[in-house]
Formats: C-alpha cells, structure tokens, sequence
C-alpha cells in the first residue's frame, strides 16, 4: 500500500506546477520532523526518508542533499541547500541571503539508508526512462543498501526493465552480498554468461597478490609457485624478497661500476690497478675489498640469496577471503572463457569467410583467364583499382549513394571488361603461348596503369562511401558481429559463383570456353574461334575484376595501389585452388581466407608474420599438390 | 676437330672487358679523389651501384635468358647480401663508436659491457636489449663474407630443390618465387626479426677500419671493386654458357621434357644454376650496399625483382651483354628520368613532367619492347653482327608449335 502512496505522491509532484513557493507537503513534513531531521537515528529515520522522497523532485534533492551532507538548518528552522557559496531554500529553491545555517552532519548508517531510498524512488519512478538511467547508474557501482532498495524494486511494468533489473541483481549479490551462499548461487546462476560485466564482476573475486612467507601464509591461497619457473623468474622472486626486506638488494653491475669509480685512488681501487678492471672477476674482488674496507654499503651475496630463497615459499593469495567463492568464481569464468572462446571461433569463421569472398573475387577473373590462355595477367590488380575507381568518379557524380552503387557496379563492368578487350587485342594475342612474356608486357601494362592513375586521381586515397543501409554491422553479442558491407561482399561473392556457373554450364559460351580449355586445336577444328572466346574470357574476368574493385573499395581506401594489395593474395588462390576450374578458386579462397584469418588470431598483432607464415605454408603446399587442390585433368593438363 | 679457345669463340666478352676497362678508367680520371673532379661524388656512386646492378642482371640473365626460369625474386638474394655485410659493417662501426663512448669512464669496461653498448645502440631502435642470435658472427668480417655467399646460396638451394622436385615450372615457378621474395620481406619488416625491422641497417657508407680514408677516395674504390667483380663474373658467366653445360642448359630451356627423356638430370642442373646465380646475385648486393649506406626490407619486395627482369628483357635475354647494357641504360635511364633533372615536355595544353610520366613511358616501352623487340637492345648487335633470325613464314612443317617452317627449311 505505502509504495502505491507513493507512488501516487511522485505522480502528483510531477504535476504539480513549479510555482515560488511549492511543495507544501515537504514543508510540512520538514516542520513536523525537525527533531528527526536534526539528529537522525539509522533504525528511525527509514518512514521519514520515505515521506521526504514521496513529496516529489524537490525532496529527492534534499535527500541527495543531507547525504552529501549539505543540508543546513536556519535558526528559524528552515531546511537550506548549501552549494559552495550559494544556499537555496530546500522547499521553494529560491536563494537565501544572509543565514548562517548549521550543517547537518548524518552518520553512515543513516546516509546509507538515505542513498537507497534515492535510488528505490528513482526505480520506482513512473518514467520508465528515468527507471533505465537508475539502473544504469547502479551497474557503475552500488552499495548494499542499493542492492536491497534493488530487491524491493524488481517489479516492473517494463519487460525489459524486469530482466534488466533481476539480472543486475544477480551482479550486484556477486559483487556486494555478505552471504558468502548467495553469492556462490548467484555466480552459479550466471555461469556461462560471457557478457562484458559479467566477467568484469568475476574480476575482482579473481585477483590475485602476490606474498612471500616463510609457513603457510594467512587467507585465501590460489595456488604456490616454484622460483625459476614461468610464472616466477628468479630475478622476480628475489625482488619480492627484498621488497619483503628479508634480503639486502643485489648489487647490479652498473652501480657496482659507480662505487668502484667513486673509491678511485691513485689510479687504484682497493688496491687493484684500474687497468685491470676490464675482468669482472678483478672488479669483485675490488669491490670485496672496498666492503671490507667499510667504503660501500655491503651487498647481498650469492649464498645470502640462495639462502633466502630456500627459507621462503612464494603464494598467490586472493584479495577475496571466501575459498568457496572464489572457486565458484574460477569455474565460472573458466566457463565463460570456453563459450568465449566458442564464439570468438565462430567470429573468426565470419572473417575468415568475408576474407574469402574477397579473394575469390578478386582471383576468380585470374582464374578463368589462366584457365583459357594459359597467362597470367599481372595488371588484374590494376583492373581491380579502375574498378574502385570507376566507382569514385561515379559517386562524385551521382550524390545518391545508393543510386550512385547501383550505377557504378555494372559501369565498372564495362569499363574493365573494355580495358581487358583492348589489352587483348593490343598485347596478349601477339604472345600467344609465350607466357613468360606475357606475364612481363602485362607487368609493364600494370605499371603504366597504375602511374596513369597516380597522375590522374593524386597519390591521396580517395574515399568510396558505402550507402547509409550498408553501414553498421550485424551484431549478435558482444563477441560475434560482422559488418554489413562484408556480408554485402559475401552475396556479391555468391553471386557471382552462381552467375559463372551459369554462364559456364548453360550457355554457348560456357561449352565454347570449356572447349578451349580443354583442347584448343581441336575446339578451332569444330567451328569455334578460339580468338574470339579468349577475348571474350579476357574480357569477363577483367570484368570481374572491376566489380571486386568496387566491393574493395567500399571497405578500404582507394588508392592506386589498391590492387598491388590483392594481387599477390589472387596468385596463391589461383595457384593453391588449381587451375581452369571455379571450384578450385572457390577452395582455394576459401583456404587462403580462413588461414590467413587462423594464423593472424594465433598471432595476434602482428600481421606480418601471419603473412609470412601463410606464404611459407603455400610454398611448401605445392610440394605435394603442385597443380591445386582441384587440379586440370586430361591433356590439357599436360600443355 | 680442335675447338677454338673460348675467348675467340665469344669476342663479345673481350669488348665488354674493354668497355668495362675504358670506363672505370674514364670514370677514375674525371673524380674527385683522382682525377680533374668532373664527376661528383654522388654521380661515382650512382656508377658503381650501376655496375652492381648490371652484375645482378648477368645472373638474372643466367636464370632467365639461359635456364628459361623467370625468377621474381632474385633481388632477395641481392638484399641478403647487402644485408650480410651490413651486419659486419654496423657491428663493427658502432663498437668503435661504443668503444670510445665508454672510454670517458674512469672504469674500463667489460666485454660484456662493451657488448651490451653495442646491442642497445643497434637495437634500442627497435626495442630490443638482447642481441639476436643471427648476430652472433657480426663482428667478423671474414664469417660474414663467408655468409654473403652462403646465406642465400642456402635459400636458393632449398627453395630450388623444393620447388623443381616438385616440377614446378613456367608461370607457376614465377609466382613462387615471387611470393618468396615477399615472405621474406615481410619477416624483415618485423621489429622483432633481428634485423631491425623496417629501419634497416644503416651508415654502411662507413667502413671500419678506414675512417681517415674520404669519401670520394672510398667510391671510386668501391668503383674499381665493383668492375672488378662484373668483369671476374662476367667471364665466369660466359664461360658457364660456352661449352656443353651451356647447351644443356639452354636445352633446358627450350623443351625439359626432352632433355629429362635424353637422360640429362635436369634438376641438378637447374639447381646449380639457379644456385649460382643466387650468389653471384648476393656478391653484387655486397658491394651494393656499402655504396647507397642504407638497407632495408622495401629492397626486397617483388617490384624490385620485376624491374631487374625488365632491365633483362629490354637490354636482351639469352646475350649477357644484352643484359649489362639493359641494366646500365634503364637504371640510368630511370634515376635521370625520376630525379627531376630531365626537361619537362611542353604539348600543347599540357606539360609532361618526366617525373610523374616516367613510369608510364617505361610501361609502354616495356610492352613494345616485348612485343616488337623480343631480342631486346641487343637485337641491334645480333643485326650488325649478322645473325639474323630466319623470317618465318608459310605453314608449320612440323605438328608442334616452333617447329621449322617451309622456308626456313629451304633456306
């Protein structure tokens, strides 16, 4: 009944117009409780707490005010806020002049009981806005009195709100509860949760100190640990001994210097001749001397080391001092750890397969060109750039962002499928069955292409904005999202396969370029012109090529040597997948993705070894299937 | 039938020897430190790095133009070689410097100390305290020499015996190489690589030993080295083609397969070629980069060894005088050309900046070259010299491709 009272009150003061002199029923409640008010008890003060934050906006401020222990009473028995130098009437919020209020001065135990009922009246606040932004408040950090003004709330007219507030709860009982047994539950309830607070709850039941003593040591033991191993290095567990001051600090070879060239005496240290003092051994036994002498301050030994450390163990002990808590904790975040890891697995999956999609992409034009004409066309790279290109000259042109992509995906088509026609034509036929030369004119072809774009576009990158329903990510928890644009590059990829098996398997250009494929002499002698399905391959792939450029593009920077970056990755599709065959690409972007994505997780940071690993990996993978994964079967095998 | 001495069989090698004399004289008597000082300084390097090059595309051209392997990354052997002696020559050039540093001190140092002085200068840069392990014979010049040869000899001889084991030939085996040349790039673009990642090894225009000795003394040295070494090499080469090893070889070239089923071990002999050629490839990076005094991983990344074919290929496959001239001219070509000393062209309505139009012209007259010029400049010699190629035309006489065609049977 008293929380429907008030909230019924909070509701009526929300009403209430903010009129001069408001709030009657505050003032009343103050010139009835002054006693109370004065001088609170912790056990009393709760019913008057209440009648103050059911009087609306302005009681919860004198709460938040006595609590801070701002609050001030006149000599005439007036409640005033006092807020560095200026103080407002408690009640009607005007300024007060000229008082010299006596400061209230709440114990604890009563600011406790205060701060609860603040937040109680903020999460029974009628806005469900202001309800969120309390418990936000609380997952910051709580008290146990918030924690039990928490558990008095857990009602909410919110869904939301509810499992929001019952699985803070949760947080708070691991974080604050003094029953070691609730605690334990709760941390049982929440195992596996692999959410962000979650885990940061479990962090502080898990840390660690690090003592050192000569028994069994007081409290919480995680585990004893052996000098000289990984987790305590020699040289650590002595530091921990001379912090303990149980051991003289060792002598480091830099300060003995400094002593021995502060004891220099007529070109002599403690008797030794300074020439000779390029010998470590001579410098001890210099320093021997001069300790002896009493000149330094005498320094730890080896023996007196050994010694320490053989009387001393070396324990890790828990700050938290409940065993059964911190087990709970441990096998929880062991747990978590496990999904964790699941999810990150599946994450890097996601990566590993947009990765892929952009490799097929960017090789399955190399492919089909290999396939046909047995080259290697070094400027593809450079299709790929005046693909992304294409696209940025559009999008200057075409503010609509996604007006401009649709435009842009089938004009860079068209424009790479031009330029490969015409490479053909000028280049490529003339060195037929001379791929060596082949893969140098088209080497200088790239060079040229990419300088021409330099002195056209600028060194500068140039940016290729993807449109508004592209940006953003699909996300499903804190651990697995992947972003639009590459799941966008995945159905482009899909696409695509599904288009060149279609073209391949049920059009008369498929069968002709399969035909040539396989057997170019004798596909001439039925009827087909090999020229002209060679040109015709060239110009697909180059075609490709200028789509992948602006699928690239989207995600990265266009820039001229924005092939250079892909061509390398396209060679190893095309050679690990086998050649002539889509399938193969397909493999073969599928393994370069997934193990450039694998060996860069193991490592993480440093992607240029994964690089370097992934190369090797290739290399020593032709050794046993020299000609792909899926490699060219019959006598064209054998050209 | 006796056969003629190897030198009347090839006068080509007696005018390159001549050339290769007249020029380093000429170069000698117009420098600084020895002659009236026409030449700069800086110019006398640029020439002596030429004459590294071109030594690099004579064992490019042994690989290429006469084993028929188009290696992508025969500038990784270069880099390792440079990289070799650079260890030596910043090793030693910092103890010298770390020596006299701690020399202040009123203590002599320990040769621990005087270690550790080494290493952090070395490595501070790259955030390392410990000298890595590939160092351990960096203060000996003669292991170092010795590594110059065998660090990349090694790598092509395990690489080569991987890769034609396996047969794996033409496009492929390029692609291969290509990616080994960028494997081993991007290891030494790591900081923790032991070769100081991305900063390089530097100030090897220093030579320990020879503080006093000026600069424009020490390049036109290394001037004299480096024609040395081209000349020495050169010989060697045209020697290597000569006789039978050289016909096997270019056998090789033409078909495999045939030369595999005559009973030819062909993978020894691609191996020892290619092998070679590493480290022929290696010793000019040795005496290369002493002369720019600065290396780094970026020499090795593919493009590098691209442009080393395409020097090759315009210069003149299959001759290796068509290879020392390709490297000499283009590379000459290419620094006057990108050093912005080359006049701008004024067409109408536009100005062509060599510097920003360079690389295109390059480009294309890479394709026309390959297109029109398969012999490359040293076509013209072949032409003054009479070898013409016989003009193929009419039907092919054989079912295969590059089989005799009916005139050039008759003829």
């Amino acid at each position: 009944m008293t929380r429907f009272r008030l909230l019924a009150a909070c509701v009526m003061a929300l009403f209430l117009p903010m009129a001069a002199l408001a709030n009657p029923a505050l003032d009343a409640v103050i010139s009835d409780n002054l006693g109370q008010i004065e001088k609170p008890s912790r056990r009393s003060v709760q019913p008057l707490v209440e009648q103050i934050a059911a009087t609306g906006p302005e009681g919860l401020a004198l709460l938040r005010a006595w609590s801070d222990r701002r609050l001030g009473l006149t000599a005439e028995g007036r409640a005033v806020i006092v807020d560095g130098s200026s103080v407002l009437d408690a009640v009607t919020g005007q300024p007060v002049f000229g008082v010299e209020p006596r400061m209230l001065r709440p114990n604890s135990g009563v600011r406790g009981v205060i701060d609860s009922a603040m937040v109680a009246g903020a999460l029974n606040d009628p806005d469900a806005r202001r309800r969120s932004a309390a418990l936000d408040a609380l997952a910051r950090g709580g008290t146990p009195e918030q924690l039990a003004a928490l558990r008095a709330a857990l009602d909410d007219p919110d869904p939301v709100l509810v499992a929001r507030k019952a699985r803070l709860e949760r947080l708070l009982t691991i974080q604050l509860d003094k029953d070691t047994q609730a605690r334990v539950a709760a941390i049982r309830d929440m195992a596996g949760d692999v959410s962000l607070d979650f885990r940061a709850a479990l962090n502080p039941l898990l840390a660690m100190q690090r003592v050192v003593s000569a028994g069994q040591p007081q409290g919480n033991v995680a585990r004893e640990l052996e000098v000289g191993s990984d987790a305590l290095p020699r040289d650590a567990a002595l530091a921990l001994l001379v912090d303990a001051g149980v051991l003289q600090p060792r002598l480091t070879s830099a300060e003995q210097r400094g002593a021995l060239a502060a004891n220099l005496r007529n070109g002599q240290v403690g008797g030794i001749p300074v020439e000779q003092l390029s010998d470590p051994a001579a410098r001890d036994r210099a320093y021997d001397a001069l300790e002896a002498a009493g000149a330094v301050p005498p320094a730890a030994t080896e023996a007196e080391a050994e010694a320490a450390l053989a009387a001393h163990r070396f324990f890790d002990l828990y700050a938290e001092p409940s065993p059964e808590v911190t087990d709970a904790a441990r096998a929880a975040q062991i747990r978590a750890q496990l999904r964790l890891g699941a999810m990150t697995g599946i994450d890097l999956g996601l990566d590993a397969l947009s990765l892929a999609s952009i490799y097929f992409l960017a090789a399955i034009g190399l492919a089909v060109t290999f396939g046909v004409m047995r080259v290697i066309n070094m400027a593809h790279g450079e299709f790929i750039m005046m693909g992304a290109y294409t696209g940025y000259t559009v999008q200057t042109l075409i503010a609509d962002r996604t007006l401009s992509l649709v435009v842009a995906l089938p004009l860079a088509f068209a424009v790479t499928f031009a330029a490969g026609v015409v490479l053909y034509r000028l280049v490529i036929r003339h060195l037929a069955h001379r791929p060596l030369e082949t893969l140098l004119a088209t080497f200088g072809v790239s060079i040229a292409l990419q300088q021409l774009a330099k002195n056209i576009f600028g060194t500068q990158a140039r940016p290729l904005t993807a449109p508004a329903w592209l940006e953003g990510s699909v996300t499903v928890n804190d651990v697995i999202s992947i972003s639009s644009i590459r799941v966008a590059i995945f159905v482009l990829a899909l696409l695509f396969l599904g288009l060149f098996l279609f073209i391949m398997k049920r059009t008369r250009l498929g069968l002709e370029v399969r035909a040539v494929t396989q057997n170019p002499g004798m596909a001439a002698s039925m009827g087909i012109n090999p020229d002209r399905i060679a040109m015709m391959t060239f110009g697909l792939g180059s075609g490709i090529a200028g789509i992948a450029g602006v699928a690239i593009g989207l995600f990265a920077q266009v820039t001229s040597e924005l092939g250079q970056g892909y061509i390398v990755q396209s060679f190893m599709t095309v050679v690990v997948g086998g050649v002539g065959n889509i399938w193969g690409t397909l493999a073969g972007a599928t393994l370069i993705g997934g193990l450039s994505k694998v060996i860069e997780s193991l490592n993480p940071g440093n992607t240029l070894a994964a690089q370097t690993f992934m190369i090797l990996f290739i290399i020593i993978f032709i050794q046993f299937r020299p000609r792909g994964i899926i490699p060219q079967r019959g006598r064209a095998a054998e050209a | 039938m006796t056969r003629k001495p190897f030198i009347l069989q090839n006068p080509s090698v007696l005018i390159v020897l001549a050339v290769l004399a007249v020029f380093t004289l000429a170069v000698t008597l117009l420098s600084q430190a020895y002659g009236t000082g026409a030449l700069p300084t800086s110019t006398v390097k640029v020439l002596g790095k030429t004459l590294c090059l071109a030594l690099a595309a004579v064992a490019m051209d042994l690989v290429w133009g006469y084993l028929g392997i188009l290696s992508l990354g025969q500038m990784a052997f270069f880099a390792l070689g440079g990289y070799m002696i650079g260890q030596w020559l910043m090793y030693a050039r910092t103890e010298v410097i770390v020596a006299e540093a701690l020399a202040q001190n009123p203590i002599p140092p320990t040769p621990q100390e005087l270690r550790d002085g080494v290493t952090n200068q070395i490595f501070g840069v790259v955030g390392s305290a410990d000298l890595p392990l590939v160092w351990s014979f960096a203060h000996s010049l003669s292991l170092q020499l010795m590594l110059v040869l065998a660090v990349p000899g090694l790598l092509a001889l395990v690489f080569g015996w991987l890769a034609f084991r396996s047969r794996v030939n033409g496009v492929y085996l390029s692609i291969l190489t290509q990616a080994m040349t960028l494997a081993l790039a991007l290891w030494l673009f790591q900081n923790d690589s032991g070769f100081r990642g991305n900063n390089g090894l530097s100030g090897l225009q220093n030579i320990p030993g020879l503080d006093d000795v000026s600069q424009a003394r020490l390049s036109v040295w290394f001037l004299w080295a480096s024609a040395g070494t081209l000349g020495l090499f050169y010989v060697l080469a045209a020697w290597l083609v000569s006789g039978k090893f050289g016909s096997v070889i270019r056998a090789i070239r033409d078909d495999e397969t045939r030369v595999r089923f005559l009973g030819y071990p062909v993978e020894g002999f691609k191996l020892v070629v290619f092998t070679l050629a590493a480290m022929i490839t290696a010793v000019a990076g040795a005496l290369y980069y002493p002369q720019a005094g600065i290396i780094n991983p970026a020499e090795m990344m593919p493009i590098a060894s691209i442009y080393l074919a395409v020097w090759v290929a315009i210069g003149g496959r299959g001759r290796l005088y068509g290879a020392v001239i390709g490297a000499v001219v283009v590379s000459l070509l290419s620094s006057w050309f990108t050093g912005g000393r080359a006049p701008s062209v004024h067409l109408p309505g536009y100005v062509v900046n060599w510097v920003d139009w360079w690389q295109v012209a390059l480009g294309l007259s890479f394709v026309l070259v390959t297109l029109f010029a398969p012999k490359g400049i040293a076509g013209i010699f072949d032409r003054i010299g009479g070898l013409a190629r016989p003009r193929r035309h009419g039907r092919d006489l054989g079912p295969d491709q590059g089989a005799l065609q009916e005139r050039e049977a008759k003829a």
